[in-house]
C-alpha cells in the first residue's frame, strides 16, 4: 500500500514535470526563433531611421515610438479608470444581482475578439466623436479593450484585503476614503500592477483594434500630437509579410520589428515587476 | 474605585435582517473600572461590545432600536460624528490585525489621518503609547520593520498601543487574547488591568477565568439576553440565576 501511494506520488511530480518541460520548451523556442532572427537586422539606424526603399531598408523608428504612445495611451485611460471601477464594486456598490451582473458583464468583455473592438472604435472614436485616425482613438481603443483585465484583477486584489485590517481602520477613526487611499490601496497594489502587466502585453501586440483606429501604412515622420496617425509594430508586421515586393528583405525587417515588440514588453513588465517586489518586500 | 458612570445602555434591541441579536440590554458601565461580558459563542456579547463605537454601522441589514448613552449623549443621535466617537472609544480585536505596514507606520496612522504630521510629535506619542503597551523595549530599534513580523502576542500588544496612541477614553476588547499562547495572554491581562487607572474598559472574553482575573464587574449574555451583571465576585461565587450558575460552574457552554 505504502509503496503504492509512494509510486503515484513520483508519477504525479513527473507528470508536472512533463508539463512544465512542456510549457518552457515553447516559450523558449518561440522567443530563441524570433531573437536569432531579429537580431540581426538589428543596428542602430533600424531603432532610430524611418523606413526606406519601400520598406527594405532603413529604420523602424515611427513604429517603435508609435507602439509607445498607443501603449502609454491605453494605460494611462484604463488603469485610474479601471481601478476605480474595481473600488467602487468592492467598496461601494451594494452586494446584490446587479452587481454580479456587472462582473459578469465585465467578464464577457475580457472574451470579445478584439477586431469587434476595432469596429467599435472606428465607429465611436474616428466617425462618432470625431478624433479620426489617430494616437487618441487608438489608445481608447485599446483602452478599452484591456479595461475588463484591469478591472478583474483590481477586484480581485481589492477584495482579498482582509475585512479585519479595514475595521482596523475604522476603529481608529478613520472615513472610508482614508482607508481606502491609506490601507486597502496600498495592500491591494502588488495585485493592481500584476493586472497592469498582463494588460500592457495585450495592448503592445494587439492590431485589430488599432488597424482602422490608429496606424497608418508608412509614416516619414514621428507623430507630434495625440491626433496624428503612427506606425506600430505589430501592424508594421503585418504589412511587411503580407504587402510589397521584397519579401526577403521584408521578412528580415519583420523579425526585427517583432524582437524589438519582445523587448518592449519585456522592459515595461521588468518595470512594474520590480516596483510590485519592492512593495511586496517592504511589508511581508 | 470610582463610582462614575460612564456608559449606559438602555433597552438596546439589535437586528441582524430578522435575528434577534440582543433583546433588551440594559446596562450601566463605570469609568476606570474592567467589565467583562462572557457567554457561549453566538450568545450576542460581541455585537454588544461592537455597539458602543458603532462599528456594526459596517454590517448590511442591521437594525437597532434603543438608546447607548456615552456620558449622557446617545451615540446613535443623528448630530454625533462617528469618526470622532471612534477616537473616543478605541478597540482591540480578537486577532491581532496589524496594517501591512511598519510598527513605526502602523502607530502613526491614526495621529496621521488626524492630520498629525510633525515627525518629533509622532515619534514622542509613538514612543510613550509602544511603552503603556509595555513593547517598547521590544520593538524600539526595529520601528521600520514590518509589523507583520512580530509574533502574534506582539502583535496584539502593537495593536493595543496603536489604539492608545490616539488617546482614546474607552477601549473595547473583543476577545483579545483568542489566538494567543498564555504567556502572551498573561502578558494582556496584565496590561489591561494596568490600563484601567486611565480608561474605562469592556472585555468580551470566552475564556471564564479570565474574566475573574481581570474585571470588576462581569456580565453574562445567553441568546441574545443579558441574563446577569453585577460584580464580578457575586457572579462567579452566588449567582442569582440557575443559567449563570450553569454557566459558570461549566456545565454547558
Amino acid at each position: 500500500m505504502k509503496a503504492n501511494s509512494e509510486n503515484s506520488q513520483k508519477l504525479g511530480f513527473l507528470l508536472l514535470f512533463v508539463c512544465i518541460i512542456i510549457a518552457l520548451l515553447a516559450l523558449g523556442s518561440i522567443i530563441y526563433f524570433i531573437a536569432s532572427n531579429g537580431i540581426k537586422a538589428f543596428s542602430w539606424t533600424f531603432f532610430t531611421d524611418i523606413p526606406r526603399k519601400s520598406m527594405t531598408a532603413g529604420g523602424v523608428g515611427p513604429a517603435i515610438v508609435g507602439t509607445l504612445y498607443l501603449v502609454l495611451g491605453s494605460v494611462l485611460f484604463s488603469l485610474p479608470l479601471g481601478v476605480i471601477t474595481a473600488i467602487y464594486l468592492c467598496e461601494y456598490s451594494p452586494k446584490n444581482f446587479t452587481l454580479n451582473l456587472i462582473r459578469m458583464s465585465i467578464n464577457n468583455l475580457a472574451g470579445v475578439p478584439s477586431v469587434v473592438f476595432g469596429l467599435f472604435g472606428l465607429a465611436v472614436f474616428v466617425k462618432l466623436f470625431g478624433f479620426h485616425v489617430s494616437i487618441l482613438s487608438g489608445s481608447l481603443t485599446l483602452g478599452i479593450l484591456i479595461l475588463p483585465g484591469i478591472i478583474s484583477a483590481s477586484y480581485e486584489a481589492i477584495i482579498a484585503v482582509p475585512q479585519s485590517t479595514r475595521e482596523a481602520s475604522y476603529a481608529l477613526g478613520a472615513t472610508q476614503i482614508q482607508t481606502i487611499k491609506k490601507v486597502v490601496l496600498p495592500a491591494a497594489l502588488p495585485g493592481i500592477l500584476t493586472g497592469m502587466i498582463l494588460a500592457v502585453g495585450r495592448a503592445a501586440g494587439e492590431t485589430a483594434p488599432i488597424m482602422f483606429t490608429a496606424v497608418t501604412f508608412y509614416s516619414r515622420s514621428y507623430p507630434s500630437s495625440v491626433m496624428n496617425e503612427v506606425m506600430a509594430l505589430p501592424y508594421h508586421i503585418y504589412v511587411l509579410m503580407t504587402e510589397g515586393t521584397h519579401p526577403e528583405e521584408q521578412k528580415l525587417i519583420a523579425y526585427g520589428c517583432a524582437f524589438i515588440l519582445l523587448i518592449l514588453v519585456l522592459a515595461v513588465s521588468s518595470i512594474a515587476i520590480y516596483l510590485r517586489e519592492k512593495q511586496r518586500r517592504k511589508y511581508v | 474605585m470610582s463610582d462614575e458612570l460612564r456608559i449606559k445602555v438602555e433597552n438596546v434591541n439589535f437586528f441582524y435582517g430578522l435575528k434577534h441579536a440582543l433583546i433588551n440590554v440594559n446596562m450601566d458601565i463605570y469609568k476606570n473600572m474592567v467589565t467583562a461580558m462572557i457567554g457561549p459563542s453566538g450568545c450576542g456579547k460581541s455585537t454588544f461590545i461592537r455597539l458602543i463605537n458603532r462599528m456594526n454601522d459596517l454590517v448590511l441589514h442591521a437594525t437597532l432600536k434603543g438608546k447607548v448613552l456615552l456620558d449622557g449623549k446617545n451615540i446613535f443621535d443623528p448630530d454625533v460624528d462617528v469618526v470622532e466617537l471612534r477616537r473616543k472609544v478605541g478597540m482591540v480585536f480578537q486577532k491581532p490585525n496589524p496594517f501591512p505596514k511598519s510598527i513605526f507606520e502602523n502607530m502613526c496612522y491614526g495621529l496621521q489621518i488626524k492630520g498629525i504630521t510633525d515627525k518629533r510629535i509622532l515619534y514622542e506619542k509613538t514612543e510613550n503609547a509602544l511603552k503603556k503597551a509595555a513593547l517598547w523595549d521590544e520593538v524600539k530599534d526595529r520601528l521600520n520593520e514590518s509589523a507583520l513580523r512580530l509574533s502574534g502576542g506582539q502583535q496584539q500588544r502593537l495593536c493595543i498601543a496603536r489604539c492608545l496612541v490616539v488617546e482614546p477614553e474607552v477601549i473595547l476588547f473583543d476577545e483579545p487574547c483568542a489566538s494567543l499562547d498564555p504567556i502572551s495572554t498573561r502578558k494582556i491581562e496584565d496590561l489591561i488591568v494596568d490600563l484601567k487607572k486611565d480608561y474605562t474598559i469592556l472585555v468580551v472574553t470566552h475564556n471564564m477565568q479570565q474574566a475573574a482575573r481581570i474585571s470588576s464587574k462581569t456580565a453574562f449574555f445567553l441568546l441574545g439576553e443579558l441574563i446577569e451583571f453585577g460584580n464580578t465576585e457575586e457572579i462567579f461565587t452566588n449567582p442569582k440565576d440557575k443559567r449563570t450558575e450553569d454557566y459558570v460552574t461549566g456545565r454547558f457552554g
